[in-house]
């Protein structure tokens, strides 16, 4: 067994999955994994490495390409003492298994007034920029957020991963966990042993005192990137890393809109229906009067996902779209 | 107790499903309630019979038309009434309504009406109960239209390559909705002929007569809790009614109609306690209970509270709240 001492200080997001996945696992032997690829291949993006040695068979458990069986076991066996996390390989394949994302898992315990619970998490590849197509590379995290009674996290960081996984995995709702696959490869300190980032709590990922940006998952990174750049002219924005869209930490969007009085959403969702939409709309309801000028969305394009870079580029917020975006906010 | 005896506790488990669906159909039809329902008068035999089958502990999963699953695995008729009747004291609180009627308590998981999506559901129980080393069965009881979606193939699939403990049991009603099956379906057998693409057993039996319903999921719960996995069950009946509440069922011919009103599974189980000596006095004692708790449960549904309007914000989340943001 690997010394923890000699475990190396930096993680990468890929591997802060299935580290995040095998800490659940250790602790609490109701958890199981289910998924094509995830066993012995330690699963398409590399993300369950490792588990099926430490785990193996009896609770990695690698199934056809069932998106239907997958998720509907996984809630089967969750409505009866389990605790399954389901992998979608990409979230694009999360409309082969829709209902029950829709209908089934969010509404069961309602509609039986409250009579089962369904504690379950499925994982899934979300997102571009690696050039998969317009069905391997789509943003859905908004798909999620349409149905009320799911919990949604999309983490940025390796130590979300891991600390977003733990309390997805704890949780006695079902979470809809995406991974972004442009974030797979970069690394972060890892969190210490009993890490667990609470469901619905956004972080202030840099501090700022001209413009509010949320963002999400990949989208953090192009937002601090950005903020990177409008620093060097003088402009002061704030990064809150929204971390879950379900609950939706609206408090800690209003407290930095309260001192920068200025919002642009960062979302790689599209602009038609992405869940910025649902951000502006709290902070017009409950902060209209913070607000010094217009509120702006930097979202995907309402096109399908195009296969070339450079025509993707076209289509996702980049860090050159969100650095205009915030001039003219800041210059109105 | 005697065979008899037995038989005669599942007579009057059909017979009060039989009047609390006639019931349903007559405060349906007053316009008393919105909504549809879909009832199983004529399938009683299904149900009654496979949960004389099973354990308390095993699971079930049923359809929309699921009344007769949920009473034969505990659900009062005073609670199914209350829940079609939108009250406090629904079996859901008033939040799931005809076609979502759940007894947890008896493990009757739910009535889900996704046509199909409940296979993999039980797939999943059964999983569970092995992954947790109980000899716990779990039972899917679907129509026969959902032979024809994704779901059940996926589902008994997935329960023949893990060899889990589920039972499938296809009601066969001979339609999908409006449509004859036969006429959609490339398959004499919707269920069974499909089974054995899957390598599982699987079984054509009268599901009108309670005993052979019984036996045949007892034999199949066998298969399952001995690990030999799963097992199809085409179980042909009836419904007396429509589809749901709107239908007359006018597309079914009379004559076809006729000999299935003459296949009763009630009139069945009557004849064959009649085989066991048991005199008719007794029977019709037990149909005169059944009237009597039926019409009990339907006034107390009516006096009941109505559905509390603050119970539409509970039950969304464990915590038994609908908070959504922070």
């Amino acid at each position: 067994m690997a010394d923890v001492t000699a475990e190396p200080a930096t993680i990468t997001y890929r591997e802060a999955v299935a580290e995040g996945i095998a800490r659940e696992m250790r602790r609490d032997p109701s958890v199981v994994c289910l998924g094509e690829d995830i066993g012995a291949a330690g699963g398409v993006f590399k993300t369950t490495v490792g588990l099926f040695d430490e785990f193996g068979p009896g609770r990695i458990w690698d199934t056809p390409i069932s998106e239907q069986a997958i998720v509907g076991a996984a809630m089967g066996a969750a409505m009866t003492g389990m605790r399954p996390v389901a992998e979608i390989m990409f979230s694009d394949f999360l409309a082969c298994c829709w209902d029950y994302l829709a209908n089934e898992i969010p509404k069961v315990r309602y509609m039986t007034g409250g009579q089962v619970t369904v504690p379950l998490v499925v994982r899934t590849a979300n997102g571009g920029g690696l050039g998969f197509g317009a069905q391997h590379s789509q943003a859905v995290e908004n798909w999620a957020l349409t149905i009320p009674g799911l919990k949604i996290a999309a983490p940025s960081t390796p130590a979300d991963v891991i600390g977003l996984m733990a309390a997805a995995i704890r949780s006695d709702d079902p979470v809809v966990f995406f991974e972004h696959k442009g974030l797979f490869a970069s690394k972060g300190p890892r969190p210490p042993a009993g890490h667990v980032v609470e469901l619905g709590r956004a972080a202030v990922v840099r501090e700022g005192t001209d413009v509010t940006l949320v963002a999400l998952a990949s989208t953090v990174h192009t937002a601090l990137a950005a903020a990177g750049k409008l620093a060097e002219d003088g402009v002061s924005a704030e990064v809150v890393d929204l971390r879950c869209l379900i609950p939706m930490d609206v408090s800690t969007v209003l407290a930095s809109v309260g001192k920068t009085s200025r919002l642009v959403t960062v979302e790689e969702n599209p602009y038609q229906g992405g869940w910025g939409a649902t951000v502006v709309s709290i902070v017009v309801d409950e902060g209209f009067e913070l607000l010094d000028a217009p509120v702006r969305r930097v979202a995907s394009a309402n096109v399908p996902l195009p296969f070339a870079d450079a025509l993707e580029d076209e289509v996702i917020p980049t860090t050159d779209k969100v650095v205009a975006t915030v001039r003219a906010v800041v210059d109105f | 107790m005697s065979d008899a005896a037995d038989l005669l506790g599942l007579y009057e488990r059909m017979a009060v499903i039989r009047r609390t669906e006639k019931a349903a159909y007559d405060m349906f039809l007053a316009g008393l309630v919105k909504g549809t329902t879909h009832l199983a008068s004529g399938q009683e035999a299904v149900a009654v019979g496979a949960s004389a089958a099973l354990r308390p502990d095993d699971y079930v999963f049923a359809t929309y038309r699921g009344h007769h699953h949920a009473m034969a695995r505990g659900a009062t008729a005073e609670a199914c009434l209350a829940e079609l009747m939108q009250k406090a004291t629904g079996l859901c609180k008033a939040k799931g309504g005809s076609m979502h009627l759940t007894h947890a308590p008896g493990n009757m998981l739910g009535s889900y009406a996704i046509v199909g999506s409940h296979l993999p559901m039980a797939v999943g129980a059964a999983w569970s109960a092995q992954l947790r080393g109980t000899d716990q069965v779990a039972v899917a009881f679907f129509g026969d239209g959902a032979t024809n979606i994704g779901a059940f193939h996926e589902a008994l699939n997935l329960a023949a390559v893990w060899k889990l403990p589920v039972i499938f049991v296809c009601e066969n009603n001979l339609y999908m909705e409006y449509t004859p099956i036969a006429a959609v379906t490339a398959a004499d057998h919707p269920a069974a002929d499909r089974a054995v693409a899957y390598r599982l057993p699987a079984e054509v039996i009268d599901g009108n007569d309670v005993i052979v319903v019984r036996d045949a999921v007892a034999a199949a719960a066998e298969r399952a809790r001995s690990g030999e996995g799963s097992t199809v069950i085409e179980a042909e009946t009836y419904r007396h009614y429509g589809h749901s509440r709107t239908d007359p069922a006018t597309y079914r011919p009379a004559e076809e109609v006729e000999r299935w009103l003459k296949h009763d599974p009630i009139d069945i189980c009557r004849a064959r306690l009649e085989a066991l000596g048991v005199e008719p006095d007794t029977i019709k004692e037990v149909d005169e209970r059944a009237t009597a708790e039926v019409a009990a449960a339907m006034a107390a549904a009516k006096a009941a509270p109505a559905a509390d309007v603050a119970e539409a914000f509970t039950d969304v989340w464990a915590d038994g709240g609908a908070q959504w943001r922070m």
